[in-house]
């Protein structure tokens, strides 16, 4: 009888425990205030984003999600009287201090429309910051094309025509070819401003597999708008509005259980 | 405005208490056959269980729809799964109140028997399927925390009827088709009980997102 007895099934994590608990910050965002010419638009947000994990940022426009990510790797200074205060830690180091080219290296970024370089083929694109930073070995510069078109979920496709120019890919083919373009430098974090939101539902498939793949590799920060994306891509999602930080937590208790009313009002759509 | 999908949740509510009503009608009547020993409810609870079924469909198809073209999330999404369930249960209270009522008609046949606290079995039932409801209904998570609580009372009357049924039927052989029939009556009227439950687990769920099921300290 006692073959008949069923296996003992291993106990599943209790639910209320995050799977990564403990697992170390890559960027730490402290009373971060941003705005343009006067006009506040981060009113103070906390954010601790954990390593190696898919964090995304949802809101409706104009709660300051994409003002967000360009503070965290400084793409937001870049605009005339833009101004941000407070306090981001990368590994400990703080951003605001660090070269914001040298910075940009480490926290690379990914724009809501491809942008490859058009008048550079797609291994060009894909090895232009390696040039920039004065990689010269033509060997090491292949394997990291390959390497990095291959993270992108791109190799496969473009693998017999590198030399082809990168804007002449289909807007799927050149938003990886730009993931894979920031992958080459090595980036500790990737940030996403709504990398998906001008392309069809395959090309949008394909990116988010690709970001559940490399996100055992890298920090991944997404803004997006489609918040099925976020559901199904992250691991902690933050809902901001009106500059401010609403919650920040797990997403698959955010998008069962939300703790704050607003964002259940936002996520069911009856927002407004 | 309102929304169409504001709407679509109204209308599955409004579905499933319809159902929830016919179920508690099945039961109320299913149990006059054993009770009064009438056995002209047995037509009408016969019926009322086609309908509950074609509900039960009707009610699987909405949810998978919902589901399907709308994505839900948070509360919506907590109470359509708790209609899911309350579903299915409710479709077996409609089965319990059915097989009460063709054993009401067994018991027709045979000589009168003590009915011990079936009667008692039956109020306890029927008020924790019409709180489970009510609880749905309102969101109420006190109702649906009291409902849990009434269970341990049915439990306790049907194996005391478990009792004293064995032991006249120990006494009395004769008496053994009807005891078993009476067991009968008295195992579907708890399994009633335990649905209600199920339901108020599920408003539980569906109003805190709190799963208390196979909890140790479920309240």
């Amino acid at each position: 009888m006692d073959m008949m007895r069923p296996m003992p099934l291993p106990r599943m994590k209790e639910e209320s425990e995050p799977q990564d608990a403990g697992a170390p910050i890559a960027m730490s965002v402290r009373d971060l205030r941003a705005g343009y010419g006067g006009a506040p638009v981060l009113n103070g947000v906390n954010l601790e984003i954990r390593e190696k994990t898919v964090t995304a940022i949802i809101g409706p426009s104009g709660c300051g999600k994409s003002t967000l990510i360009r503070c965290l790797n400084r793409m937001h200074e870049s605009i005339p009287g833009a101004t941000c205060d407070g306090e981001i830690l990368l590994g400990g180091r703080s951003a605001l201090e660090l070269d914001p080219v040298l910075l940009r290296r480490e926290v690379g970024m990914v724009f809501q429309r491809p942008n490859p370089f058009p008048t550079m083929s797609i291994s060009q694109n894909v090895a232009a910051g390696l040039v920039l930073n004065g990689v010269r070995d033509r060997a090491l510069i292949a394997e990291t094309v390959e390497k990095s078109l291959r993270r992108a979920a791109l190799w496969d496709e473009v693998k017999d025509k590198l030399d082809a120019p990168g804007v002449g890919l289909s807007g799927g083919q050149q938003q990886r070819l730009c993931i894979a373009r920031a992958l080459a430098v090595e980036p500790r974090v990737l940030l996403l401003d709504e990398p998906c939101s001008a392309l069809d539902p395959i090309a949008t498939g394909r990116i988010e597999e690709l970001l559940l793949q490399i996100k055992d590799q890298l920090t991944v920060v997404i803004v997006t708008h489609n918040m099925q994306q976020a559901a199904r891509v992250s691991e902690y999602t933050v809902f901001m509005l009106m500059g401010e930080m609403v919650e920040y937590g797990l997403t698959r208790k955010m998008f069962t259980q939300p703790a704050d009313k607003r964002t259940e009002d936002y996520i069911t759509g009856r927002f407004g | 405005m309102k929304r169409q999908f504001d709407a679509d949740l109204e209308d599955l509510r409004g579905r499933l208490l319809r159902m929830g009503s016919l179920c508690e009608e099945m039961v109320h009547y299913a149990v006059k056959v054993v009770v009064d020993r009438d056995d002209s409810h047995l037509p009408k609870v016969q019926d009322w269980e086609s309908q509950v079924n074609s509900l039960h469909i009707e009610i699987d198809e909405v949810c998978l729809r919902l589901i399907a073209l709308h994505q839900p999330a948070a509360g919506d999404l907590r109470l359509i799964a708790a209609a899911i369930k309350i579903n299915s249960d409710l479709e077996r209270v409609g089965d319990q109140a059915v097989n009460i009522a063709e054993t009401g008609v067994y018991l027709l046949k045979e000589p009168k028997i003590k009915l011990g606290d079936i009667p008692r079995m039956v109020e306890v039932a029927a008020g924790m399927l019409k709180d489970s409801l009510d609880a749905f209904s309102r969101g109420d998570v006190e109702l649906a925390r009291d409902v849990i609580k009434r269970d341990d009372e049915e439990d306790r009357l049907k194996s005391q009827t478990f009792n004293e049924l064995v032991h006249l039927m120990q006494r009395d052989a004769s008496a053994i088709q009807r005891g078993m029939d009476i067991i009968l009556v008295a195992r579907n009227l708890e399994r009633i009980a335990d649905h209600a439950t199920n339901i108020a687990e599920d408003v539980i769920f569906m109003v805190l997102g709190k799963d208390i099921r196979h909890s140790a300290e479920k309240l």
